[in-house]
């Protein structure tokens, strides 16, 4: 393993982290206090784990309706992140967004939104704004496979490719949109970040499920984004293991095979890391991680629910 | 008669059509994957194979395009979003090319393209996940909009709709889709654009309801009746071309209106009809005409706020108890343990 001991512990536990906090709401869902639909990113967590080691609060990112992971990842709060679930007071964006509709912008997540492809512009959009303030950051794009299906994937990586913005665009390939695979929506034998390098942006390809790979190729493409102020575009394989939206498992409903999933959690990064650290001190970084998830959903639970009369407070910005 | 429920009738109208023309294909995201849309697209592809069935890349702009293309070549489009609100990337195709074609060439060709919208409602649907926006497309000339709220008219005004030479807005409410009602054994069954119905017929008021409002409306006249105020329930069925004619011969009977809308209410399909009720019957009216509309903000998220924001057949009841200087007590009628589920069946998250 080429990579530091020390380093791929923050990995893990950020992963692990991530998981936690996706797998509480799962088994909690039933509960039926979270009243959204949630998009979980468990078997996902590694991309943005390696991500996370890689920027700063001060740079910027966006993301889309499975954001939770992302959002994390940059350091989002989590009390605020699941009060928003539960559509209270407290939540990042006040109950009115839902999982949906993520922000925390003390940490330069930026807003994460549910229309497929809404955000890659918007990213693209805060590059251009550091490139004109010269602003010594990034603005990183989180997509899935489905949204470079959309036209503005392509008008948003071919403007960002003409002024030359400080983008990263982070692809993760989970192979289906909703219940449709790739194979129904996109040419076979051709991937993602080819596209993305005929439109003029350097990219690359990783394996999402290997963090030796996952962790090069990121911070290749993060330092490639911060030296050169130029977009980057990186596609990384990985899988979500539960339904597209919700809390359970839906390998049985026929869209994909079971034997799918089993492959993929075969590969687990989480269980392939942790059985590599073999290190004893995890397990109480872990019950931290662990409580404070806790401490989340009680404060969530315990958070006063938002008032009615108050909603049309934001429509509009006040006028200073 | 049989009972079927609103996404059956929904899916045998796709049967019938697919089964009796050629030339109608069916595409969308999802329509072949095994929950089919909400059951409306099962079996559709084994019964008439992929290349007139099929799934579709994430690319609603393109594909409205597409089906524009389809069309004047020869083909009768059918496409499905889950959400009306992801369609909305498709507005330059609909608007700039698929509304206007058959005007802007002098009628040399014309857009024969259904294209089916869900409007969701409840479970946190949130900001982009509940927009009914029926009043865009209908502000539109050259385009039909059809809301359906009784499985027999899903059925009729699809198939009238899939048939129909224009572009066709086909709008489903969501919790709709397991209503049951009767719908005829007639295969072909169809049911007029442009034409509302009565509901129930009363004297007191006219309601003029749409989709999902016209079933709070029905609960509502029921509760008016036991309180003395007879209501006359007109179910729009098509919100563009409005069939003006029916909602006239009613308020002249009644000398009352109430429109309910289940967009919000600025610039709404119910603001206009409210419009041009209040011109033509200014001095026959009997107390202001109503509306029961969303309140002119986004759909919020928090199951705190939903509450206060969608309107139910309580808030009908009180609103037109008030234009008849009634007070009905509605404490106790039609509560339900979650304001956010149109019943037990939607477990959500969608
Ligand atoms: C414009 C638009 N079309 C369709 C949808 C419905 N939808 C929600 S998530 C999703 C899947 C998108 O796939 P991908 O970008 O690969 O993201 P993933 O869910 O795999 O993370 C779709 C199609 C939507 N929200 N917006
Ligand atoms: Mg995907």
């Amino acid at each position: 393993m080429k990579i530091d001991k020390e380093i791929l512990k923050k990995i893990y536990l950020t992963a692990f982290k991530i998981r936690k906090v996706e797998e509480e709401i799962a088994d909690r869902y039933k509960e039926q206090e979270m009243r959204c639909p949630v998009h979980l990113s468990i078997g996902q967590e590694l991309v943005p784990a390696v991500y996370s080691m890689f920027v700063t609060e001060n740079d910027y990112a966006v993301s889309t309706h499975r954001a939770h992971a992302h959002y994390l990842s940059k350091g989002g709060s989590i009390n605020k992140m699941i009060a928003e679930i539960y559509g209270k007071e407290t939540g990042c964006s006040k109950g009115l967004g839902g999982s949906m509709h993520l922000i925390d912008e003390e940490v330069g997540f930026m807003g994460s939104t549910a229309i497929v492809g809404g955000t890659i512009p918007v990213g693209t959009g805060l590059g251009l704004s550091i490139k004109i303030k010269q602003e010594n950051k990034i603005s990183t794009v989180f997509l899935g496979d489905g949204s470079t299906e959309e036209g503005v994937f392509y008008e948003s990586l071919n403007f960002a490719a003409v002024k030359d913005l400080p983008v990263l665009y982070i692809c993760e390939n989970n192979m289906y949109s909703v219940y449709s695979n790739l194979e129904v929506r996109q040419p076979k034998n051709r991937k993602i970040y080819k596209l993305a390098e005929s439109i003029g942006i350097k990219s690359s390809h990783a394996n999402g499920y290997d963090v030796e790979d996952c962790y090069m190729k990121l911070e290749e493409a993060i330092n490639y984004v911060k030296e050169n102020k130029k977009p980057f575009f990186i596609e990384l394989d990985t899988y979500r293991y539960r339904e597209h939206c919700g809390p359970n498992y839906d390998n049985h409903i026929g869209y994909r095979e079971e034997q799918e999933y089993k492959k993929h959690l075969e590969k687990d990064p989480l269980n392939i890391m942790k059985e590599y650290l073999s290190d004893e001190s995890l397990d109480i970084e872990e019950k931290k991680i662990l409580e404070k998830i806790d401490d989340a959903f009680t404060f969530a639970k315990e958070s006063q629910i938002p008032k009615y009369e108050n909603i049309e407070k934001y429509i509009y910005k006040e006028k200073n | 008669m049989r009972e079927l429920t609103f996404s059956k009738a929904i899916n045998e109208a796709l049967e019938t059509a697919m089964r009796i023309d050629d030339s109608v294909i069916k595409y969308g995201l999802g329509v072949t994957d095994p929950l089919g849309v909400f059951n409306t697209t099962l079996d559709l592809e084994e019964k008439f194979g992929k290349d007139r069935v099929f799934d579709m890349p994430t690319s609603e702009n393109a594909m409205t395009g597409v089906a524009v293309g389809a069309s004047i070549g020869g083909l009768k489009p059918v496409m499905t979003h889950q959400r009306l609100d992801f369609f909305l990337l498709a507005m330059d195709q609909l608007v700039n090319n698929a509304a206007k074609w058959n005007f802007m060439f002098g009628g040399n060709s014309s857009v024969p393209i259904t294209i089916r919208l869900i409007i969701g409602r409840g479970w946190g649907q949130g900001p982009t996940h509940a927009q009914s926006l029926q009043a865009w497309f209908a502000h539109i000339p050259g385009l039909k909009v059809v809301m359906p709220t009784t499985p027999q008219d899903a059925k009729g005004l699809l198939l009238e709709s899939i048939f129909d030479p224009n572009p066709v807005i086909f709008l489903e409410h969501r919790w709709l889709h397991n209503m049951v009602g009767d719908v005829p054994e007639d295969d072909d069954f169809r049911v007029a654009i442009g034409k509302c119905e009565i509901l129930k017929s009363g004297n007191d008021v006219t309601i003029v309801s749409m989709s999902y409002m016209s079933i709070e409306a029905i609960h509502a006249a029921e509760k008016l009746t036991e309180n003395g105020i007879s209501c006359e329930i007109i179910d729009l069925k098509t919100v563009s071309p409005v069939d003006w004619e029916t909602i006239y011969e009613s308020v002249e009977k009644t000398k009352r209106i109430i429109v309910l809308d289940t967009s919000s209410e600025f610039a709404s399909i119910a603001s206009d009809i409210v419009a041009k009720v209040s011109t033509k019957f200014f001095n026959v009216l009997k107390s202001a005409p109503q509306i029961i509309a969303l309140p002119d903000v986004h759909s919020p998220t928090s199951y705190h706020l939903s509450g206060n924001y969608y309107k139910d057949a309580k808030d009908i009841v009180v609103e037109i108890a008030n234009m008849f200087d009634k007070n009905i007590d509605v404490s106790d009628f039609m509560t339900k343990e979650h304001h956010d589920i149109p019943g037990d069946w939607f477990k959500g998250p969608f």
